[in-house]
């Protein structure tokens, strides 16, 4: 961002990437999906790139408002600075936090889910799916993230992209309204479990490994570590994987 | 007259124990916060008008959902005949609107006992669910003694006041027969299938049964009520203010806190001069009066059905945390603080807490924030704000947050990412393959 905005120049639309999309594995896989299909789609981007930090999402659902705020506030002094109004991002979180709770603390833009963006894409016909005929016969099923689900109302997008696919796409007992958390989310993702019977990505696992998918769709980061520990546990990786969204569009657009 | 007397001194103690309790649960709430109730006003009574009226959540169980309609369609409809019977009650007649209504007091009635037959046989298959099926969200582990006594408590009273129903429209419709004195309601269907258990009775049997019943359904429905403001069975009245104070954002919306923006913003030198000077207080909730009076007022509105715990992913697998005892743990909160204070008590410097003695970190630690519990309730109660509350008490008044978020508030502090990675690799994904 610093490069295109020294040149005078501005983006289209600024790809948040988050923590996890930047520093954990697997997915950066994911991150690198994406901007593979934003490339393919011409879509003018940039990336704040060592600049970016961290929304604060995880400090206030553990309770700890101070660090949360001094978070968002440099980080609106970052995006306003480079006059930013639209963003999108493949975390949910993350896409919450800045859509929802930065405008009371001077951050207004405009904040879209990468499935909702993705979605769009295939819309107005900008994505070509070359290889969709590799899912032929594939099943899929979507485990809906909280963030996006009931916190904020987002179910079809994600499923409307994976329709495009030439795909069986299967739903779990629980999905869209009742659907499961995948035991991430309100900063689980950085401790272990309070003590209980189960763990509850296993819980919601079982329910993904129960509709006989042999792909498990994710659109969030918590979820992909979740869902995959799960898979792992059920020592079912060999037969079933778990994918982002921008992973598997990739994939059928022949970019992976 | 000494029955009107009698009517007017029952009354009168009804509405003396009422407001009495009306002013109890009022200040109880009123012992909440502050809270800016901003957006759209036709919006927040579009939500009570669907919610409370229209009963639109509870049809996400379809079963429960049709009985619970008949009760609450049973309830509105027949409280309508309480205004005869007060009329009655204080003028001393005798259905005074059957002359005047005609044959249409005819429907009234059987619309009436339509609707108790309907309300007694939900109540039936209720009690059916809790008892001898064992809905597993009626015997969870909050579900202590009294409230599975309540829940059958309410229950049974509802039946019973419907029998009384039946049987002074039954008796009544003998003694027409034999005394031109009594208006004629016209044949109601139920009722009027009783008739032959009473007609070889003496005509003063049958108006000592029928006065009976009468006195018993009226003052029925005058204990019941104060009965129910003691009672989860409150939801009747507080699920329409519940659902219109309900929170409008999104549900990943938390609610911001004011006094941190201004004390942040002047650590970073942003300081707004015309920001109100931070004002004295606890930092998040460890007893009732840090939370907003809605989120006490939504205590109230509970019913204890339990649909938040029976979807909550933490509670399904094992963990001490339920959002239904969160709700639960407020009210009983409130309560003990109020009866202190009725008492001359200390009230809420007790030396007890919401947090603490009611609620423990363990189990508001172990909510994954997934909202499948605000998403479940029928009346719009959002427990996920009050456990999000006590989490801020936690952390930034007792720093008593579990050891691995407190690294994890470090790492946000001088990594700027929850995990402990240098912020200069931040990048390094775009030049790997």
């Amino acid at each position: 961002m610093a490069e295109l905005a020294a040149r005078g120049e501005t983006p289209e639309v600024l790809f948040w990437v988050g923590c996890a999309g930047s520093f954990d594995d697997r997915y950066k896989r994911v991150t690198r999906a994406f901007v593979k299909i934003l490339e393919a789609t011409g879509t003018r981007f940039a990336v704040l790139g060592t600049e970016e930090t961290c929304t604060g999402d995880p400090a206030r659902r553990a309770g700890n408002e101070f660090l949360f705020q001094m978070q968002a506030i440099s980080n609106i002094q970052v995006l306003n600075g480079y006059g930013i109004r639209k963003i999108v991002t493949a975390c949910p979180h993350c896409f919450n936090t800045i859509k929802n709770e930065y405008p009371e603390l001077g951050g207004n833009y405009e904040v879209i889910h990468h499935s909702t963006f993705l979605q769009q894409l295939i819309d107005e016909g900008k994505i070509k799916l070359t290889d969709a005929s590799a899912f032929k016969g594939k099943k899929i099923t979507y485990h809906d993230s909280c963030y996006l689900g009931r916190a904020n109302t987002i179910y079809e997008a994600p499923r409307a992209v994976l329709e495009t696919l030439d795909a069986d796409l299967v739903e779990m007992k629980r999905c869209r309204t009742t659907g499961l958390c995948c035991g991430a989310g309100g900063a689980q993702m950085f401790k272990d479990a309070e003590r209980g019977n189960k763990e509850i990505n296993i819980e919601r696992t079982e329910e993904a490994l129960a509709t006989g998918a042999n792909t498990i769709a994710v659109a969030c980061p918590f979820c992909m570590t979740m869902m995959t520990d799960g898979v792992k546990n059920k020592e079912r990786e060999a037969d079933v994987k778990v994918k982002d969204l921008a992973e598997l569009i990739a994939e059928a657009q022949g970019l992976a | 007259m000494i029955a009107q007397l009698l009517f007017i001194l029952t009354l009168g103690v009804f509405v003396y124990l009422l407001r009495k309790r009306v002013l109890f649960i009022r200040r109880a709430i009123q012992l909440g916060k502050d809270t800016t109730v901003s957006g759209d006003r036709g919006e927040r009574i579009r939500n009570m008008m669907l919610v409370a009226l229209g009963q639109q959540k509870m049809f996400k169980r379809f079963i429960p959902a049709v009985l619970h309609l008949f009760i609450y369609v049973g309830f509105l409809v027949i409280n309508l005949e309480v205004l005869e019977f007060i009329i009655d009650g204080l003028s001393g007649t005798h259905r005074i609107f059957a002359p005047y209504l005609g044959s249409f007091y005819s429907v009234l009635m059987n619309v009436f006992e339509f609707l108790a037959v309907a309300v007694l046989l939900a109540c039936v298959f209720f009690l059916i669910r809790r008892n001898v099926l064992k809905v597993p969200r009626f015997w969870s582990a909050e579900m202590t003694k009294w409230p599975r006594l309540d829940a059958n408590v309410i229950l049974v009273v509802e039946i019973i006041l419907m029998m009384a129903i039946l049987t002074m429209n039954a008796a009544d419709q003998v003694l027409q027969t034999r005394d031109a004195g009594y208006a004629s309601t016209g044949t109601i269907f139920f009722s009027s299938r009783l008739m032959p258990l009473l007609t070889n009775l003496e005509t003063p049997a049958l108006i000592i049964i029928e006065r009976f019943a009468w006195w018993f359904h009226i003052a029925g429905i005058f204990a019941f009520a104060i009965y129910v403001t003691y009672s989860k069975h409150l939801h009747i009245f507080m699920a329409f203010p519940n659902t219109y104070f309900a929170k409008l954002e999104p549900k990943g919306h938390i609610n911001n806190m004011p006094v941190v923006t201004n004390e942040v913003k002047s650590m970073l030198g942003l300081a707004d001069v015309t920001s109100p000077a931070a004002e004295p207080g606890r930092f998040g909730a460890k007893d009732i009066n840090d939370l907003a009076w809605t989120n006490l007022m939504a205590a109230y509105a509970c019913t204890e059905c339990g649909r938040c715990t029976s979807e909550c992913p933490a509670n399904l697998t094992g963990k001490k945390l339920s959002p239904r005892k969160i709700m639960m743990d407020v009210r009983d909160r409130m309560e003990e603080v109020g009866k202190s204070m009725d008492a001359g008590g200390p009230g809420l410097n007790d030396g007890k807490s919401l947090l603490g003695d009611y609620i423990t970190k363990e189990e508001i630690n172990a909510c994954t924030s997934c909202n499948a519990c605000v998403e479940a309730c029928p009346v719009m109660i959002n427990p996920l704000e009050i456990i999000l509350e006590m989490r801020r008490y936690v952390a930034m008044e007792e720093s008593g947050s579990p050891a691995s978020w407190n690294a994890m508030f470090q790492n946000v502090e001088t990594n700027f990412a929850p995990w402990k990675f240098s912020p200069s690799d931040r990048f390094n994904w775009a030049n790997e393959k």
